[in-house]
C-alpha cells in the first residue's frame, strides 16, 4: 500500500536538501517501512517515516503481519519495522539476526509493561490489592460458573508466552488461566466485563490505550528478577520458579541488514530515533479515543519536536 | 437375506457403543492397564515432518533452479505478471496517477471520481438487465460513499477486479480439463482438497517468500482459497448436462471445441455461476486476512477498529464489504444472463450503439477536469459522510448489561450437554481403536481403497504428534457442522418452495459468508466469553451457506415430472417433501454438508484467534513464529481429516444415489 505523505510540503524538500548534501549520493528508492494494526505502531512508524522525509529520503508504507513481516525484512522487500517488543517479538527477532539478514537497530525509548491488571472497582471487592497476597484470599470475587472455585485470570494468546500457569502454581494463587486467543479478544472481555462491572482480572500491557480509558491498576508482584525465573530456590517459593511478576522490556527497532550500506545517513537517523511512553500514551490516547487521524496526530509531533528531530538528522 | 442385514446392523451398533464407552471409560481403561499409550501416542513415535519441511522450502528459496532461471525468479516474474493490472487497477480507482521522483509526487491524474465509478456500475447494471439492477448497484455504491467508506472499498475493489477473473477463468479451465479426462480429475481432486482446506495462514510465510511482500503475495493467496469451489462446480455441470444436448451436439457436426463451448459451458451456465458466485463470495471473505500482509482496503479497517475495540467501526467497514460483494455478485450473474443471450447489433455510429460508454466517459473527463476546482467533484465530502457507529457499540453494551446472564445460561446449557459430552467421548477414545474404526468404515462405504486411504491419513496423523489437538478439532468441526445442517438444510427447502423466503434467505446467506466473521467473533466474545462455545457461533455462522445454498439447489432441480407423479397419486405437500423431494435432493444436500465441512475447517484458523486449542492454534502459533514447517505440518493434519470426511461423505452419498436408482 503506498501512501504518499502530502502532509510536509516543498519547503521540506530544500530543507531536506541544505541539510545534508551527502545524502543525495546514496539510493533513491524508497525505504519500505512495515505498518500493522494498532495505531501505536502506526504513529511511531510515520513519525519515523516523517523524519527520513525531512531528511530527504523516499519513504512507502507497507502493511505486514507483525511477525510475517520477518520474511520481508530478510529479504529486503521490506527495509524498516519500528515497534519489536521485547516481551512477544524476541523469539522471532533473534532467530531473524542470528541470519544475518536483519539487524537490531536499538531501542525506540518505549519501555514494554505486561502484568496481571484489574479494575478499580474491584478494590473494594479485595481490598488487599494491588498486593499479590490479596489475590490469595479473594481468589473466589473471580470465578465464573465454569472455573469456580477457582478465581478465571484472563491470559493473553498462547504465543505471547508470560508462564502464567507456572506462575499460579508458584505463588499457589487458586486461579485457572484462560488464554485468549488475540489482543482483540482480550480486551473485548474487559470491555464486557466493565461495562457490567463484572470481576475481571487479565493481562494488560503498556503503552496501550486500554489503561487510559478504564480506571485500574497493575497487580504489585514480587519484582521480576532473571534468577528468579531460572533458579528455585529465589522468590517467595523456594521450591519453583516463575514465582515473582513479568520482566519490562524496551521496544526495539529492526531493519534489513542491507538498509546501513544502501541509506548509511538514513541508517543513524534511524538509530537516533527515540520517543517516551508518556508521549506515546498522549499520541495512543488522542487517536483511538478521541478518533484524531493518525496523521494528524503525526503532524502535531513533528510541529511540536522539531528542534528534537533535527538534531537525528543533523548528528 | 433379512437375518442377515440385521445381524449387521447389530454389529453396527454394537461398535457404535464400544467407541462412545471407550470413549468415556477409555483413559480409566489404559490408567488399569498401565498402558497410558493407548489414549497418548508416544512422543518418541514421532516424526519429525516439520523439520523435513522446514529444510525442503529453505533449498527451494534459495537453491533450487532450473538452468540459470531460479524458482524465486520464477515466482517473482509471476508476481510482476499479477502486479501490473493491479497497479492500474488500483491506480484508477483508488491512488490516481503519480509520478513520483522525489518526496513530493505530483498527481498526473487522480483517480476516478466516485460520481463517474458510480455512474459507471449503474450504467453497467443497466445494459446487464434492467433500471432495477442499475437503481440496487448505484445504491449499493452509493452507500460506499456517504458512509464514508469509499477510499477503502476502491482498493479492495481493484483487488477483486482482478482476483475473481483469474479465479473464476482458471477455475473454469482446469475443470474443462478435469471434465476431459478422468485422470485429470483424479489428481486435481486432492489438489483441491488442500487448497481448500490447509488455512491460508499455514502457507502464508513461504507465500510471502515467494512472491514478495505486498499486495501480489495477499491476491495469491486468495485465489487459492477462492478457485477449487470454481473447479469442483464446473466438473459438476459439465457432467450433468442432458446426454441428449450432448448427441445433438454431436450429430450437428460440431468440432471437440466448438462442442464444449457452444453447447456444454453454456448448457451448464446457470450451474457456473454458482461456482462464480462462490468465487468472489470467498474473495471477499479472504479481504481480511489478506490485509494482514498488505491487500490494506476495508480488511485492514476492520481489523484496526477491532484492535480499539470500536465495534462499530469494524461493523462499517465489515457491512461495506458484504455491499460490495451484493454489488459485484449481482452485476456479475446478471452479465452472465446478457451474454447467454442473442443479440441484435443496432444500426448507427459505434457512439449511437454505445450511448451509456460515452455517457459515463464523459462523465468521468468532466469530472477529472473539474475536479481541478472543485474537490467536491473528485472525493465524496467528510463532512457529508454519516456513521451508525455508536449505535452498534450502544446495542452491543445494551446486550451485555441486561441479558448477559439469559446468555450465560443458553451457553452453559450447551457446553454441558452438547459440547463437553462430544468432546470427553473423542478425546477418550484410544487411538488405536479410532485408527481402526476410521479403517473399518472406510471399507464398509467405499472398498479396500478407502479403507487404505483413512488408516494412512489418521496414522500420519497419530505420528505427527498432533493426535489430541486432532481430536479437539474433530470435536469442534463435527459439533458446529452438526448445529449447521440442524439450521441449514430445513433454511435450504424453505428457500426453494418459498420464493419470497428464499430471497431473504439468500440475502442472509450471502451476509454471513462475506461479513467478515471478525466482525461478530469480537461482540460474541463480549458476550459468550473466550472459549469453545464462542468459536462453534463463529464456525456455525460462516459455514451455514454450502447447507442451505446445495439443498436449495438440489430441492429445485427435482425433475418436474416427478413431482407430477407424486401429485398424481395422491401425495401431500408433506409427503411430496419427505417422500420425492428431499430424496432426490439428498446427494446434493450431502454435497452441501461436505462443503460445510470444509468451511468449517477453514474456520479454524481464525476461531484460534478467540483461544481454541486446536490445529488451528497450532498453525496460528506457527504463523507467529514464522515456522514453515510446523505450520504446514497442522495444515496438513487438517486437509486430511478434511479429506477423510469428504471421501466418507461422498462415498455415503453414491450409496444413497444406489439405493434411490439414480445411478447403478
Amino acid at each position: 500500500m503506498r501512501q504518499n505523505l502530502s502532509i510536509l510540503g516543498a519547503a521540506a524538500l530544500t530543507a531536506a536538501l541544505s541539510v545534508s548534501s551527502a545524502r543525495s549520493a546514496e539510493s533513491a528508492d524508497p525505504i519500505k517501512l512495515t505498518l500493522h494494526d494498532w495505531s501505536g505502531q502506526l504513529i511511531n512508524t510515520k513519525i519515523m517515516g516523517s523524519i527520513l522525509q525531512e531528511a530527504g529520503y523516499n519513504v512507502e508504507y507497507v502493511q505486514a503481519d507483525y511477525i510475517a513481516q520477518f520474511a520481508g525484512l530478510k529479504t529486503g522487500d521490506l527495509h524498516l519495522a519500528m515497534e519489536i517488543w521485547e516481551t512477544t517479538g524476541r523469539e522471532a527477532l533473534d532467530e531473524a539476526t542470528a541470519s544475518g539478514k536483519v539487524v537490531n537497530a536499538g531501542e525506540t525509548g518505549l519501555m514494554a509493561i505486561e502484568e496481571w491488571w484489574y479494575p478499580a472497582y474491584m478494590k473494594d471487592r479485595c481490598p488487599g490489592l494491588p498486593d499479590w497476597q490479596a489475590l490469595k484470599d479473594c481468589a473466589d470475587e473471580f470465578a465464573t460458573a465454569e472455573t469456580s472455585p477457582y478465581g478465571r485470570y484472563v491470559g493473553g494468546p498462547v504465543t505471547w508466552g508470560g508462564f502464567d500457569e507456572e506462575r499460579v502454581e508458584a505463588l499457589e494463587l487458586e486461579f485457572e488461566v484462560v488464554h485468549a486467543g488475540t489482543d482483540a479478544a482480550l480486551f473485548a472481555e474487559l470491555e464486557s466485563a466493565y461495562q457490567r462491572q463484572d470481576p475481571i482480572v487479565l493481562w494488560v500491557y503498556v503503552p496501550h490505550w486500554a489503561p487510559s480509558k478504564y480506571d485500574g491498576e497493575f497487580v504489585e508482584f514480587p519484582a521480576y528478577s532473571p534468577e528468579c525465573y531460572s533458579d528455585p530456590s529465589v522468590g517467595v517459593n523456594p521450591d519453583m520458579a516463575y514465582d515473582c511478576g513479568k520482566p519490562r522490556g524496551p521496544i526495539w527497532k529492526a531493519a534489513w541488514a542491507g538498509l546501513p550500506e544502501k541509506w548509511p545517513g538514513a541508517y543513524d537517523v534511524i538509530q537516533a530515533y527515540s520517543i517516551t511512553n508518556e508521549e506515546m500514551s498522549a499520541m495512543v490516547g488522542k487517536a483511538d479515543l478521541e478518533g484524531v487521524e493518525v496523521d494528524a496526530v503525526v503532524s502535531d509531533w513533528m510541529a511540536a519536536n522539531k528542534d528534537r528531530w533535527s538534531g537525528w538528522i543533523s548528528n | 437375506m433379512k437375518v442377515h442385514l440385521t445381524r449387521q446392523a447389530a454389529i453396527c451398533w454394537g461398535l457404535v457403543l464400544a467407541t462412545i464407552l471407550l470413549g468415556w471409560f477409555g483413559r480409566d481403561l489404559a490408567k488399569a492397564l498401565d498402558a497410558r499409550w493407548l489414549v497418548k501416542v508416544p512422543p518418541s513415535w514421532d516424526i519429525p515432518f516439520n523439520t523435513y519441511i522446514s529444510a525442503a522450502m529453505a533449498w527451494l528459496m534459495e537453491e533450487a533452479a532450473v538452468g540459470p532461471v531460479s524458482f524465486t525468479d520464477a515466482t517473482r516474474s509471476i508476481a510482476w505478471l499479477i502486479e501490473q493490472p493491479y497497479e492500474l487497477a488500483l491506480n484508477l480507482l483508488a491512488h490516481g496517477f503519480l509520478f513520483d521522483p522525489g518526496p513530493e509526487p505530483q498527481v498526473l491524474l487522480p483517480a476516478a471520481s466516485w460520481i463517474a465509478v458510480t455512474a459507471a456500475v449503474i450504467a453497467l447494471g443497466h445494459y446487464c438487465r434492467s433500471w432495477g439492477l442499475a437503481a440496487l448497484v448505484g445504491a449499493c455504491f452509493a452507500y460506499l460513499a456517504v458512509f464514508g467508506q469509499w477510499d477503502s472499498a476502491m482498493v479492495t475493489l481493484a483487488s477483486v477486479l482482478i482476483a475473481v477473473p483469474i479465479g473464476a477463468g482458471g477455475g473454469l479451465l482446469a475443470g474443462i480439463w478435469a471434465y476431459r479426462h478422468p485422470l485429470g480429475e483424479r489428481i486435481l481432486s486432492p489438489v483441491l482438497d488442500l487448497m481448500q482446506t490447509i488455512p491460508i495462514f499455514a502457507y502464508l510465510v513461504p507465500i510471502l517468500f515467494m512472491f514478495g511482500f505486498g499486495p501480489v503475495s495477499a491476491l495469491v493467496a486468495t485465489i487459492i482459497y477462492a478457485t477449487p469451489p470454481m473447479i469442483r462446480i464446473t466438473i459438476m455441470a459439465l457432467k450433468a448436462v442432458d446426454p441428449e444436448i450432448l448427441d445433438f451436439g454431436r450429430m450437428a457436426g460440431t468440432t471437440r471445441r466448438q462442442l464444449m463451448w457452444r453447447v456444454l459451458v453454456p448448457s451448464a451456465s446457470q450451474s457456473l455461476m454458482i461456482g462464480v458466485n462462490q468465487v468472489i463470495m470467498l474473495t471477499l471473505n479472504m479481504v481480511i486476512i489478506a490485509s494482514m500482509i498488505g491487500a490494506g482496503g476495508l480488511g485492514f479497517d476492520v481489523l484496526a477498529a477491532l484492535r480499539r475495540l470500536d465495534i462499530g467501526a469494524g461493523f462499517e467497514a465489515g457491512i461495506a464489504i458484504v455491499v460490495l460483494a451484493i454489488a459485484v455478485d449481482r452485476l456479475s450473474q446478471a452479465f452472465a444472463e446478457r451474454i447467454g443471450q442473442a443479440h441484435h447489433t443496432k444500426p448507427g455510429s459505434w457512439a449511437a450503439r454505445n450511448k451509456r460508454t460515452v455517457l459515463v466517459l464523459c462523465l468521468l473527463t468532466v469530472t477529472w477536469v473539474l475536479g481541478r476546482f472543485s474537490p467536491l467533484l473528485l472525493d465524496y465530502p467528510q463532512s457529508q459522510t454519516i456513521t451508525t457507529g455508536a449505535f452498534w457499540n450502544d446495542t452491543v453494551k445494551y446486550l451485555n448489561v441486561n441479558y448477559f446472564d439469559a446468555f450465560e445460561a443458553v451457553k452453559i446449557f450447551f457446553l454441558q450437554w452438547f459440547l463437553l459430552p462430544i468432546k470427553k467421548t473423542l478425546l477418550g477414545i484410544p487411538w488405536p481403536w479410532t485408527i481402526a474404526m476410521l479403517t473399518l468404515l472406510g471399507w464398509r462405504a467405499g472398498g479396500w481403497k478407502l479403507a487404505a486411504l483413512c488408516g494412512a491419513m489418521s496414522a500420519l496423523i497419530a505420528v505427527s504428534g498432533l493426535w489430541a489437538k486432532a481430536m479437539v478439532t474433530v470435536y469442534l468441526c463435527g459439533a458446529s457442522v452438526i448445529l449447521a445442517t440442524l439450521i441449514g438444510v430445513p433454511l435450504g427447502v424453505l428457500a426453494a418452495l418459498n420464493r419470497r423466503a428464499g430471497i431473504a434467505i439468500n440475502l442472509l446467506i450471502d451476509t454471513l459468508q462475506t461479513l467478515p466473521s471478525f466482525v461478530y467473533l469480537i461482540p460474541v466474545v463480549m458476550l459468550f466469553r473466550v472459549g469453545d462455545f464462542t468459536a462453534m457461533i463463529a464456525i456455525v455462522l460462516y459455514a451455514l451457506a454450502p447447507a442451505v445454498r446445495y439443498a436449495a439447489h438440489g430441492v429445485r432441480s427435482v425433475s418436474g415430472e416427478l413431482i407430477e407423479a407424486g401429485l398424481v397419486s395422491g401425495c401431500t405437500k408433506w409427503q411430496l417433501l419427505r417422500l420425492v423431494r428431499l430424496p432426490m435432493a439428498l446427494p446434493e444436500i450431502l454435497l452441501g454438508i461436505n462443503q460445510t465441512i470444509m468451511l468449517a475447517l477453514s474456520m479454524l484458523v481464525i476461531t484460534a484467534l478467540v483461544g481454541t486449542r486446536d490445529l488451528g492454534q497450532e498453525v496460528y502459533i506457527a504463523l507467529t513464529k514464522a515456522d514453515t514447517g510446523r505450520g504446514l505440518v497442522a495444515g496438513l493434519a487438517i486437509a486430511f481429516i478434511a479429506i477423510i470426511a469428504d471421501r466418507l461423505v461422498n462415498a455415503g452419498a453414491r450409496g444413497a444415489r444406489i439405493r434411490f436408482g439414480l445411478e447403478s
